[in-house]
């Protein structure tokens, strides 16, 4: 069967369906992540060498990976947007930013709670913690530049180009950063370091993986639509929304 | 020959004008008219390319114009409400470097003959900056005295302009519909520019 | 020589030739911030040639960051811009002509008072060598990223600040491997590496930067 894809890219059409599919990611997002944290801090055996601290890493880690997933992700939709001028496109990856900065955020947090009882130091810099701040600066930009013009596909189109140079930038970044780690502090300090994966561990990390990554498109479905909303609030089809609503 | 087909234009969220469409063939003059706020400014850079339609496209001898975007912009002139002048440059310098920007190489005499032709050839020297408001989009429009390009797209060259410059541009332009150029004008004021054909576009919110 | 991106290097050279006083402020700045640091930390020569590599990268850093938002402003606001956006030519040899003059202007003048300022910072003569080295060659990286988001936030509020939220974390990698490049001086090692990954920098952003930034003048013009 073909799936007329077009027909979905309008907002009109992709409005319904989003809502459709929101509450089926949110369940999707809620069971994967009760049975991952029940792995992590019920099933994972503790750490011999750091105790019970080390089940951070179970937010942590998937939390890492989201980052740079979505900052990928978004570069992706809004790269898409800029070539086949589509306006739904450039709006998903309005979308996406937000949550993007909020995993890199919680993935801060997180490495530093870790770093504590690890290192004595609530912040140490390594080279992945200073990525990722790195790239919470990338994302705040992102929306920064965003939502300081006013135009819509302005934004749209200035937003796509500049998560696009981002996203050349991304891995010039990280190695320039990995680089000046091992001159200035050897590998005495490092995440990677992390404590020999298990099974369980791995399949632990695995589940909060898709449990954030199912909360993510359910919080960008949902984000998208009230973009949609906002962007076309003088087209027919949202005004006779709003009656039916009434 | 420039053909305009169902051009729309949105800003912010306000739709300006849609399913705008005319042709416009050697020798034509074509008026854009409309209320303040009615898209007329909009139009003419979307005929630069300055802007992308939201729906409808421009084609220049058959071929949109983002086709072979240098080859419509040496047939393309356009002087918009900006002048597009340097202050800190002299009314010459500025001739020069527009002309040569577009591709002419202009030297110093027929600069200043074009500067004598609208009047402000005691201004050649000084630089933009201390001049009046009129005197600048003299100035800016010195180039039409200097440019070979067919297409003429001007946003209200007459305002700002005493009633003797006025007949001068009038006769310019008169000459460039003479010789077979065409031109796309907005402007306020009732003046006499004779064409081979002359049309009238009227945009309404 | 009638190429136009010569003629748009020419003007924006006698430009700022005109303007001179808008040079000078880059230069003051740079100046300022640099001599800032002694007075907060102390005139001990040992700290402050352990940090020189950073101090003076950062302040060379901010100082072309200031004066970007000078770069497409002026020919924005009075619509030579648009001319250029219209004219027959290839807008990113344009945009590239602009961007060599901005380094030039703003960028060159730094790189040769830099040694200046590393003797204020106790710097030993070989370090200084490196120091100019790695700032003729990662500068002009410095330049064509910042004419990306100089491009990005024209006429927009707060393009000021909004610059430099967009581009200073892309000027990460040129500073550490600039200020890498002098450190390892500093310590008897050779910073042939890290000029070697500047000069790569500096290259990417040549073949990159102009496209983008021509990309984001239309976008910023529409």
């Amino acid at each position: 069967m073909k799936i007329n894809w077009f027909k979905y890219s309008s907002p009109q059409t992709f409005y319904p369906l989003a809502g459709k599919m929101i509450p089926w990611f949110a369940w999707l997002a809620t069971i994967l992540a009760i049975a991952g944290l029940y792995i992590s801090f019920v099933i994972a055996p503790t750490d011999f060498q750091q105790g019970e601290a080390y089940r951070i890493i179970f937010v942590h880690v998937p939390a890492a990976w989201m980052s740079m997933v979505i900052y990928i992700v978004m570069a992706a939709w809004a790269g898409l947007g800029l070539a086949l001028n589509a306006r739904l496109s450039a709006m998903m990856a309005q979308a996406l930013a937000p949550t993007g900065a909020i995993f890199t955020l919680l993935a801060l947090v997180t490495g530093s709670l870790w770093g504590k009882p690890m290192w004595g130091a609530w912040w140490v810099w390594d080279a992945r913690l200073t990525s990722e701040l790195i790239l919470l600066f990338l994302y705040l930009g992102f929306i920064a530049l965003q939502s300081s013009i006013d135009d819509p596909r302005r934004a749209d189109r200035a937003g796509a180009l500049l998560a696009l140079v981002g996203v050349v930038n991304v891995p010039i970044i990280y190695f320039s950063v990995k680089w000046w780690n091992t001159l200035h502090q050897g590998s005495s300090i490092n995440m990677g370091a992390a404590p020999k994966m298990a099974a369980t561990m791995l399949l632990g990390m695995l589940l909060m993986a898709l449990a954030f990554w199912m909360y993510t498109v359910a919080v960008g479905l949902m984000r998208v639509r009230c973009i949609m909303l906002e962007r076309e609030r003088s087209a027919d089809w949202v005004k006779a929304l709003s009656l039916g609503a009434k | 020959m420039l053909t305009a087909q169902g051009l729309a234009c949105l800003r912010g969220d306000r739709l300006l004008f849609k399913n705008v469409a005319f042709e416009l063939s050697a020798g034509g003059l074509m008026y854009v008219l409309g209320e303040n706020g009615s898209g007329k400014s909009s139009l003419l850079r979307l005929l630069c390319g300055l802007l992308t339609p939201e729906e409808g496209a421009v084609f220049w001898n058959g071929q949109a114009i983002g086709q072979d975007a240098e080859l419509y912009q040496t047939d393309l002139t356009y002087i918009g409400h900006l002048n597009g002048l340097k202050d800190d440059l002299t009314a010459l310098e500025n001739l020069q470097f527009g002309a040569r920007l577009a591709g002419n190489v202009v030297d110093n005499v027929a600069a200043l003959k074009a500067l004598t032709a609208i009047g402000v050839a005691r201004c050649a020297n000084l630089p933009v900056g201390v001049l009046s408001q009129g005197q600048k989009r003299r100035v800016a429009l010195a180039r039409l005295w200097l440019t070979r390009s067919k297409l003429w797209i001007l946003d209200e060259p007459f305002a700002a302009l005493d009633t003797a410059s006025v007949e001068v541009l009038a006769a310019q332009l008169s000459a460039h519909m003479v010789n077979g150029g065409m031109t796309i004008i907005t402007t306020h004021q009732d003046v006499a520019i004779q064409a081979q054909s002359t049309q009238t576009l009227r945009l309404s919110a | 020589m009638n190429e136009a991106w010569i003629i748009v290097l020419k003007r924006d050279l006698l430009l700022a030739f005109r303007r001179r006083s808008d040079v000078a402020t880059t230069l003051f700045f740079f100046l300022i911030v640099s001599s800032l640091f002694p007075l907060g930390i102390g005139p001990e020569a040992a700290v402050l040639s352990s940090i020189a590599p950073g101090v003076l990268w950062v302040a060379a850093l901010l100082a072309g960051m200031i004066s970007l938002t000078r770069l497409f402003a002026a020919d924005f606001a009075d619509g030579s811009l648009e001319q250029m956006l219209i004219a027959p030519q290839p807008l990113a040899l344009l945009v590239l002509a602009k961007i060599l003059a901005h380094w030039i202007v703003c960028g060159l003048p730094v790189v040769l008072l830099a040694p200046l300022i590393g003797l204020q910072y106790a710097l030993p003569n070989e370090s200084l060598l490196v120091l100019v080295w790695s700032l003729l060659l990662g500068t002009p990286a410095l330049s064509l990223i910042g004419a990306i988001g100089a491009a990005l936030t024209l006429g927009v509020r707060g393009s000021g600040l909004l610059v430099a939220l967009l581009v200073l974390p892309l000027y990460i990698p040129v500073l550490i491997f600039g200020a890498g490049a002098v450190a390892a001086s500093q310590h008897g090692m050779s910073a042939q590496a890290h000029l070697s990954l500047l000069a790569a920098c500096s290259i990417l952003a040549l073949v990159l930067a102009p496209l983008a930034t021509a990309a984001a003048l239309r976008i910023s013009v529409e």
